[in-house]
């Protein structure tokens, strides 16, 4: 499990300007539903846009201390 | 990945227009993120085919490297990647996803 500051701090050392949100979906601090908004993710389709996410949570990921991650991204409007 | 590993992938993706690495099988999905995916491409009532990495975990890591995507499932379409669960129902939401698959079942 990873706690959701944890997650906001790991995404923004990548993408100094996302906006970050963490929700835990089950309690477990594992199956998170995240939203990031960024001007980094303008004119890139939605995979380089979660590639992006996924890299800055890479350790986390491959280590399954999150287990489950619901991603949406966006730019700012 | 070993190069064995790689060209199984390979012929994996291209053995259906629509094929999906997933958890578990069509019928009986082993996590909720495989089984929308399963729920989106059956309500759109197209063909695809799948494989249940955890039946293979050489295939299991190996998909991962192969498109730079540390999540399963992962949905490709005439070879090409297309997404994980959060996009495929991002673009069934948009209608994008019916048109894509359309355009490349037809062609």
């Amino acid at each position: 499990m990873v706690q959701p500051d944890a997650v906001t701090s790991a995404i923004r050392r990548a993408i100094p300007d996302a906006q970050v949100s963490v929700e835990d979906l089950t309690g477990g601090g594992d199956h998170l539903q995240v939203s990031v908004v960024s001007t980094a993710f303008d004119g890139l389709n939605r995979i380089r846009q979660h590639q992006l996410v996924y890299r800055a949570l890479r350790e986390e990921l491959a280590s399954e201390a999150i287990h489950a991650l619901a991603l949406n991204t966006s730019t700012p409007n | 990945m070993d190069s064995q590993t790689q060209s199984r992938i390979e012929s994996l993706i291209q053995s259906s227009p629509i094929f999906v690495f997933m958890k578990g099988t069509k019928l009986m999905p082993q996590c909720g993120f495989s089984n929308n995916v399963v729920q989106i491409l059956n309500a759109l009532g197209v063909s695809f085919e799948t494989f249940d990495v955890l039946s293979d975990p050489e295939v299991r890591q190996g998909i991962k490297e192969y498109s730079d995507w540390p999540t399963i499932p992962q949905v490709y379409v005439k070879g090409e990647f297309m997404g994980g669960s959060d996009i495929l129902i991002e673009m069934y939401n948009d209608s994008t996803l019916k048109e894509k698959l359309e355009i490349a079942l037809a062609s």
